[in-house]
């Protein structure tokens, strides 16, 4: 008798705690916090619209009101959220699992990645919106002759340099390595150029110089984007271009070293131990809290060189094809987010140059500097956004850093390429 | 551990003790009882949605098992075991096989999701609006319960209606200066909300046109686009450009005939096509006894080096006369206690040879982490730095279980410290701490942290780029895995099977050892 009114009244128990679970929303998104997306796909269902935007922590706070707005207009619940680490990969898996999220803000070299794996859908935008973009933007954001999002911010790096020190902007690489070098003779600075090499290279930076060198890491196709197929890192051109990296490495002079990494480029600089910086709009809070007086100019090319075309990046908003509210996303991303005041809301809480001409029209009276980076990008060019690309990073690093501590050029671009080549086939 | 004869006597003779049922034993079991069961059924909706009914049927089999078994009063050894058997299974068992399975796919960038999805993403890529076509403003509206369009073309200022049949004329709509048609006779317009909730209907409504389909590009605006490129059941393929792509289901791509493949895969069985390719492959094949010959290196040493220093450490600090002991242990804990992950980046930024701590200290120029050989020996060091309080502390653990009679009687005998230290103090150590060097081997062998916060596998040769001198097979089958061609999920998985082998076989060797050598002392 004792033993069925204690079964009843845990089967109650049961049944009370299935429904409850099921009817209450805050109890179930607690619950969940590994599966962030599976709480907001059951609200999204019960509420007829709810819009789920990811984005790295810089950018929450400036979407914020933007995203209330729209969802005021519409009637929609928006939610933002931050993701803060792996974000591409974050993105990829929970995408496939059904539990990602409408819109995904991400840089433009992700597209490769994104389209093959089936995981943004084109955005279609009209003649109108397309002419307000800087052509580098549309260019960018543009894959197989689709666009594949709204571009909001274009960003690259650019020769930043301590104006006490180094008055005016160097004309040439030599003009600049030998004001470096005057410099540290005399001893009022520590090093020639602060540049991240470390112990891997870092192809993004040292890029500018290698394309003035004449190296190059891609073939063109017909329609001017970069050949997979056609891998030049080990071409006669490439090597010409890493023996002039080896010129300016550990052995000859100075200004490229592997003991500048990542960490300590922008510190090193803002504490006035090099007079030039080859960084990008990430590093001016950093400068700006060392108190030094600087100036921005496109980082200079060799005398007898091509151009240093920098890689231009472009911030995207995209839309995820799997996503709950695929109607709503498209709204946001084509008819919103391509709006002034976003880009210019946006630029306030990370200051990257807008992507919209005339966000950066407004923006440029009150930062100059903006201006002067979409200057110093003028001649780059869009990072390649074909999933290849990944193949090419890690390989070229390592001959860089090779020819920089004084290795052989032709033997460091034969064993890139033959890794790249090696990756790309499996 | 025999029993007490009597006791057992007693425990049979003796009546079942039974238990008092209070409120507050009937609450607590049915407290934790519905928290299990609202966990198991926070699943189910999930499930109902993905239509996975198996998974359905062996969730609410388990829910029910779990019920039953913790309301009878019989099963009580069952009522202990259960809970741990689950999270083995869940937490063990589970990624282990799903390693394994994962081993025989391709997996990866390029072939995350099934053929139904590439397929969509192929036709959804190649959607080309039509040249010339109008940008059509866009309102939604409901002719009875259906879903239409209202579609302005914003220079003629014309409105059409749009269903599923295809365009036709629209009289006396109004339409506003934003280019939304306001109202239209016999229809609903709908609002920004209602439509945002009618979202799914909208994105799915085409628009047959002579050139394609009108499809809604938002909820605001609408395009007539045409699919360049579409599948055909028929054939398998994918049609489109003047090309045909056939379906290739042991690569899991569209293949035409020059051998080029679509962009979007999907995942596919390789059997042992992984496997083979450790294997087989030069640049993996030939690299892997370079690389496991450092491996085996690296883990002795860090466990023999935070063995040795550890124990040494403890034995001064169990010394009868020492002083202070208290502070000594705080401090040594410390490395321990710190979180390695940012102790090995500040590790790595000390060993930097112009702007580190460890060159500005000995006023060297010594390229730590660019050189092979000082490489090696500093990520060795940094290890043994911050291993040893671990062993530090297994270690007085252990001491203090050795009686200090047995050292004292050795004394008497006229035995060294040293000699008493060798034969009586460390034999019976390590009968306690071998399962733990072997655990700590194994954790060693697979110290991703170590090498990927310090050098990431540098410095490396000039001439190949794969492999640097102080990779682990860890690390550089991270590389190989997720550097170069995107993320190779399936071909991780299988060289993961590989170092769980190498790893599995040492620690078997060195367990049957140790039972020998607890014969040899107890």
């Amino acid at each position: 008798m004792r033993m069925r009114a204690l079964g009843v009244a845990a089967l109650a128990a049961l049944a009370f705690a299935a429904t409850a679970c099921g009817g209450s929303q805050p109890a179930s998104q607690s619950a969940s916090s590994a599966a962030p997306s599976a709480s907001a796909s059951t609200s999204a269902a019960k509420s007829g619209g709810t819009l789920v935007i990811w984005a790295d922590p810089s950018r929450v706070k400036p979407l914020k009101p933007f995203a209330d707005q729209f969802g005021t207009e519409n009637g929609v619940t928006v939610e933002v959220k931050e993701i803060s680490k792996d974000n591409q990969t974050t993105f990829l898996t929970a995408s496939e699992q059904g539990s990602g999220p409408d819109i995904m803000i991400g840089a433009h070299d992700w597209i490769g990645n994104l389209v093959q794996n089936g995981a943004i859908d084109p955005v279609t935008l009209t003649d109108e919106q397309k002419a307000a973009f800087s052509a580098k933007a549309i260019q960018a954001v543009t894959f197989n002759g689709q666009i594949y999002g709204a571009p909001y911010a274009v960003e690259n790096i650019a020769l930043i340099r301590n104006t006490k020190l180094a008055p005016e902007a160097p004309a040439t690489i030599e003009d600049m390595i030998a004001k470096g070098k005057a410099l540290k003779a005399a001893g009022k600075v520590k090093e020639v150029l602060c540049i991240p090499v470390g112990q891997k290279g870092d192809a993004f930076h040292v890029y500018p110089i290698f394309a003035s060198a004449g190296g190059a890491l891609f073939g063109t196709t017909s329609s001017g984007d970069p050949d997979a197929k056609q891998v030049l890192v080990g071409s006669p051109d490439s090597v010409k271009a890493f023996g002039k990296l080896k010129d300016l490495g550990e052995k000859g002079d100075g200004a490229l070293r592997t003991s500048i990494t990542n960490e300590n480029y922008i510190v090193n600089f803002a504490a006035g131990k090099c007079a030039y910086l080859i960084s990008g709009p990430w590093a001016m809070s950093e400068v700006k809290k060392g108190g030094i007086t600087y100036d921005i100019s496109a980082v200079p090319a060799f005398k007898d060189g091509k151009p240093a075309t920098p890689f231009v990046g472009v911030q995207t908003f995209f839309v995820a094809s799997k996503g709950k509210n695929k109607a709503l996303a498209q709204e946001f991303v084509a008819n919103y987010v391509t709006n002034k005041d976003v880009a210019k809301a946006l630029y306030e809480a990370d200051p990257r140059p807008p992507a919209l001409t005339a966000a950066l029209q407004e923006v440029q009276a009150s930062d100059p500097d903006a201006v002067k980076f979409m200057d110093a990008g003028k001649d780059g060019i869009p990072m390649p956004a074909i999933p290849e690309m990944a193949a090419i990073w890690e390989p070229f690093g390592i001959a860089e850093n090779a020819v920089v501590k004084g290795g052989d050029a032709p033997k460091a671009a034969a064993a890139a390429q033959k890794a790249i080549d090696g990756s790309l086939k499996h | 551990m025999a029993l007490d004869v009597r006791e057992a006597v007693e425990t049979e003779t003796s009546p079942r003790p039974r238990r008092e049922i209070t409120t507050a034993f009937v609450v607590s079991r049915v407290a934790v009882l519905a928290v299990t069961a609202a966990i198991l059924l926070y699943a189910v909706p999930p499930l109902v949605a993905a239509g996975s009914w198996v998974s359905l049927a062996l969730l609410c089999a388990a829910s029910a098992a779990i019920a039953f078994l913790y309301l009878t009063r019989r099963f009580v050894p069952a009522k202990y075991l259960v809970p741990g058997t689950v999270f083995l299974i869940a937490f063990q068992m589970f990624p282990v096989a799903y390693t394994v399975t994962t081993a025989f796919t391709n997996f990866g960038d390029g072939h995350r999701g099934d053929k139904d999805a590439a397929v969509t993403a192929i036709e959804t890529g190649s959607v080309r609006q039509a040249p010339g076509s109008p940008e059509y403003s866009l309102t939604a509206a409901l002719r009875g319960e259906e879903l239409v369009f209202l579609l302005v073309d914003p220079k003629t200022k014309q409105v059409r209606l749009g269903d599923a049949k295809g365009l036709s004329p629209l009289a006396g709509a109004q339409v506003g200066v934003t280019g939304k048609v306001l109202s239209a006779p016999g229809l609903t317009v709908l609002k920004a909300p209602e439509a945002a909730a009618r979202g799914k209907e909208i994105s799915a409504l085409a628009v047959p046109t002579a050139d394609g389909v009108i499809k809604a590009n938002g909820l605001s605006r609408a395009v007539e686009g045409k699919a360049a490129l579409v599948y055909d059941a028929g054939c398998d393929c994918v049609r489109g450009n003047g090309d045909t792509w056939k379906a290739d289901e042991g690569q899991g791509y569209f293949v035409n005939a020059k051998g080029e493949h679509l962009a979007q895969g999907w995942q596919v069985g390789v059997g042992l096509g992984n496997f083979a390719r450790v294997l087989t492959n030069p640049t993996i094949s030939g690299y892997f006894a370079g690389v496991l010959g450092w491996n085996l290196v690296f883990a002795l040493a860090s466990v023999l080096g935070t063995f040795a220093l550890g124990m040494s450490v403890a034995l001064a600090l169990h010394h009868p006369r020492m002083r202070g002991t208290r502070f000594y242990r705080i401090a040594l804990i410390l490395p321990y206690a710190m979180p390695a992950f940012a102790m090995l980046l500040v590790w790595r930024d000390m060993f930097n040879r112009d702007f580190g701590l460890i060159n500005q200290l000995l006023g060297a120029n010594v390229d730590w982490l660019g050189e092979p050989g000082t490489a090696r020996f500093g990520v060795i060091l940094v290890n043994v730095w911050l291993g040893f309080p671990y062993m530090f502390l297994v270690t007085t653990g252990a001491l203090q279980a050795i009686p200090r009679e047995l050292t004292e009687a050795a004394a008497i005998d006229g035995a060294t410290p040293w000699k008493a230290f060798r034969r009586v103090t460390l034999p019976l150590l390590l009968v306690a701490l071998t399962p733990l060097l072997i655990s700590s081997f194994a954790f060693n062998f697979n110290n991703f942290n170590a090498i990927a916060l310090t050098t990431d596998g540098g410095p490396f040769p000039a001439d190949s780029p794969q492999v640097g001198a102080t990779d682990l097979l860890i690390t550089y089958t991270f590389r190989l895995a997720f550097g170069a061609g995107g993320a190779q999920f399936g071909f991780a998985a299988a060289i993961s099977v590989f170092i769980f082998a190498i790893v599995a076989l040492i620690s078997a060797v060195a367990f049957r050892r140790t039972r020998k050598q607890e014969e040899v002392y107890a």
